[in-house]
């Protein structure tokens, strides 16, 4: 684990220097083309493009663990599931209101990340790795056996699509990206200012050497436990947006593919640099899409892109050519 | 190889792929310059992962009718478009977008799991284009929770498991079972079906025993089994179902307890692969590929020729589901873009020489069909299920009437519930 976390840590050293001004450049252009491009797209693509950017807050969130603090959850799917459920059982069984049913998803996917924080926080690494992984399995298991509110199986489908306010139908393709968009948008800048701040640098100070930031009076474990519990509140978010996106929950949410598929996302992104993982996230969710029309062994060539990913660039697409490393 | 070329290979390779599928899509947005254009079935279903060969069988059964009429229908040409789902339920409802709002399908079919069944649902009925569910059994999608939009040329899960019940009481005398089945919806249904009727005719089910659908060893439950029943009632499907013969007859409780149980435990998908241990089971379905009528021997030598291998009853279902669509495509004369008029037709069509008999829907959208009790037999050195008893014209609610039995709750793991009134002749 040495190793991989020491790649994590080299990929993660882009973000301690300011964004280069390329990479401004490249950022603002992809926000301004993502808001002025979808009127004149499909509505399929629209689609895509919402579920990119669900998966990108959800990734940017993984990436504040991966990333940023160093903790490979593989359990992050979790979060997103029991945060789309939460919507699903308030909105279908209690008919609760939009506002309502997303503040309960928000609230009961923090709480889980607080809680789940206190056994987690105080390891490291592969055994970080071992336990997330285990818990993300007791959530699945939770979601696929506790019929009664879960629906097992066969999921909870007909959540209430949003409605018609201020005169737009707010379930509608177009209005529904928007709304995605803006969620994104102010996910995204949370996450960085976030990072930027004294904390987030601490974050990363712990990622590089614990027993140093520790011995400069850093309460490394609240640290990691807070980081946990701010990952698990953005998870949730992308949770909430994706239950309302399909109108169904079920179990496949919050398994073992949901989660390394999220990790996936971050680490052919670049972790440790926010924008990556979200470009990560765009990149899956549109290759998986596109090729899938194509082919039916669209599974090969997505693997073959992930091998190219992991032996040539292994610092992840967003730290691809321009920052050169000083040599040490 | 330095680092720069490296990772310029990276970037092109990348970039390449991407831009290879963009450019796969341009080509295909490029305007149709046929006169009469092509009606367009849209068609989903798991081709990779865990139950990609379900889907397959499946998508061969569309295969088989589309190239019999050579893809034609009341003058049109049928274009098929086929997205694989992996069984995901999210992934099915973001294919089924992309063949309904790019690609403009006019009819859509496909889907296994239920859980796939309900989470495409609401989109397809807020979409409105017709949809055939030509396997996914959830009882449900025709009763408490149904729509307009969708209807079943399969079968619900319950359906063949009522007239067993009785069958089982009545003609195989039992009188205690034990069941031992995958523990989901599609198991609880059955499960309860046979459960509901069987008890109503005096018999008792003993025992339940639910194992998990990744099950690998059924050691831990056979050895539960209690030895004095009159008959096992089994429900697996796939890998399962083959790993669960073999250790039946290993525990020795072939030779003890007749084994019993849903049509899907000696399906021909699994049928093939197993060996003596299965001479003897008897199960029930809507469909045997050893039926023995014109149009199925017609249509197993078909599908044999074709793909080499016994039709199973997944074929079967999406064979007698594009049967279905194009008899609707003719009773409307081609003019499907009228949706409501295709809906209606294809609701009301009654197609003849299907391969399982007789066909038709009831007005919730799921077929009244006959069910067949099968036994397999060893025949000419390869085993069949043999049907040995007929059950005509079932609907989903057997013999009860539709409006008390939809007041009763649905099967689930825990509860069945009483038998509804008997309907009024």
């Amino acid at each position: 684990m040495g190793e991989a976390s020491s790649n994590f840590d080299r990929a993660a050293s882009t973000a301690r220097t300011r964004l280069s001004r390329r990479k401004l450049g490249i950022l603002i252009a992809g926000l301004v083309g993502l808001a002025v491009l979808p009127p004149i797209l499909t509505s399929y693509w629209v689609g895509l493009l919402t579920q990119a950017l669900i998966f990108g807050v959800l990734a940017m969130s993984l990436d504040i663990l991966l990333g940023y603090t160093g903790m490979p959850s593989f359990g992050h799917a979790g979060f997103f599931g029991v945060a789309a459920y939460a919507v699903a059982v308030f909105s279908t069984r209690y008919h609760a209101r939009f506002l309502v049913s997303a503040l309960a998803g928000l609230v009961i996917g923090t709480l889980l990340g607080a809680a789940f924080g206190l056994l987690v926080s105080h390891v490291r690494d592969v055994y970080f790795l071992m336990i997330t992984l285990a818990l993300g399995m007791v959530l699945w298991g939770l979601s696929y056996r506790w019929i009664p509110v879960t629906g097992g199986d066969n999921g909870i489908s007909d959540i209430p699509r949003l409605a018609t306010r201020l005169g737009v139908s707010w379930s509608a393709p177009l209005p529904f990206y928007y709304l995605t968009l803006v969620v994104f948008i102010a996910c995204g800048g949370l996450l960085m200012l976030l990072v930027h701040s004294p904390f987030g640098l601490t974050l990363q100070g712990i990622r590089e050497s614990e027993s140093r930031m520790k011995s400069l009076g850093v309460n490394t474990w609240l640290h990691r436990y807070l980081s946990y519990v701010i990952a698990g509140a953005f998870a949730s978010i992308a949770g909430i947006v994706w239950a309302y996106y399909n109108g169904f929950v079920g179990p496949t949410y919050l398994d073992l593919t949901a989660s390394s598929e999220i990790f996936l996302m971050v680490t052919l992104g670049g972790p440790g640099t926010l924008a990556g993982p979200a470009i990560g996230a765009g990149a899956i969710v549109l290759l998986k899409n596109v090729i899938s029309t194509y082919t039916q062994r669209w599974l090969l060539i997505l693997g073959a892109v992930y091998i190219v990913t992991i032996l040539w660039a292994p610092q992840g697409l967003w730290n691809l050519g321009a920052n050169r490393r000083p040599k040490t | 190889m330095n680092r720069k070329s490296a990772r310029r290979l990276a970037v092109t390779f990348v970039l390449t792929a991407t831009v290879a599928a963009a450019g796969l899509l341009a080509g295909q947005m490029a305007p149709d310059s046929a006169s009469a254009a092509p009606i367009r079935v849209g068609f989903v279903a798991p081709l990779s992962g865990a139950y990609a060969q379900n889907g397959r069988d499946i998508l061969n059964g569309l295969r088989l009718y589309l190239e019999q009429i050579g893809s034609q229908a009341a003058g049109r040409k049928i274009e098929l478009i086929v997205e694989d789902d992996e069984a995901i339920p999210a992934n099915s409802l973001t294919k089924a977008r992309k063949l309904v709002e790019r690609d403009q399908v006019n009819i859509m079919a496909g889907a296994l799991l239920s859980s796939t069944g309900y989470a495409l649902a609401p989109y397809i009925e807020s979409s409105q284009i017709p949809m055939i569910y030509p396997v996914v059994s959830a009882d449900d999608l025709t009763q408490r929770l149904r729509g307009k939009w969708i209807i079943r040329t399969g079968w619900s899960g319950s359906q063949p498991e009522h007239p067993f019940g009785n069958y089982a009481y009545n003609t195989l005398k039992l009188r205690k079972v034990a069941t031992i089945a995958l523990d989901y919806a599609f198991g609880w249904e059955s499960v309860g079906g046979f459960q509901r009727t069987f008890e109503a005719a005096g018999g008792k089910v003993t025992q339940k025993i639910w194992t998990p659908v990744s099950v690998h060893d059924f050691a831990p439950y056979l050895a539960q089994v209690s030895r004095d029943v009159d008959a096992v009632y089994a429900l697996f499907l796939g890998r399962s179902a083959l790993q669960f013969m073999r250790q039946y007859q290993e525990f020795g409780l072939k030779k003890r307890i007749l084994l019993i149980g849903a049509g899907t435990t000696t399906d021909e998908h699994v049928l093939p692969a197993m060996g003596d241990e299965a001479i003897g089971a008897i199960t029930v379905l809507h469909y045997s590929a050893a039926l023995d009528t014109p149009a199925n021997r017609a249509f197993v030598a078909a599908y044999r020729q074709k793909y080499n291998k016994l039709p199973s009853y997944y074929a079967e279902s999406m064979y007698t589901g594009a049967k279905w669509m194009v008899a609707a495509i003719e009773a409307v004369h081609g003019h499907v873009e009228d949706r409501e008029a295709f809906l209606h037709a294809l609701r009301t069509v009654k197609p003849t020489d299907l391969p399982r008999g007789p066909v038709e829907l009831d007005e919730y959208g799921n077929p009244v069909e006959n069910v067949y009790v099968r036994k397999v037999e060893r025949v000419n050195g390869a085993l069949q299920n043999t049907v040995i008893a007929t059950f005509p014209h079932v609907s989903q609610f057997w013999k009860y009437d539709p409006a008390s039995y939809l007041s009763l709750p649905l099967y689930t793991r825990q509860t069945v519930p009483p038998p509804p009134n008997l309907l009024q002749p």
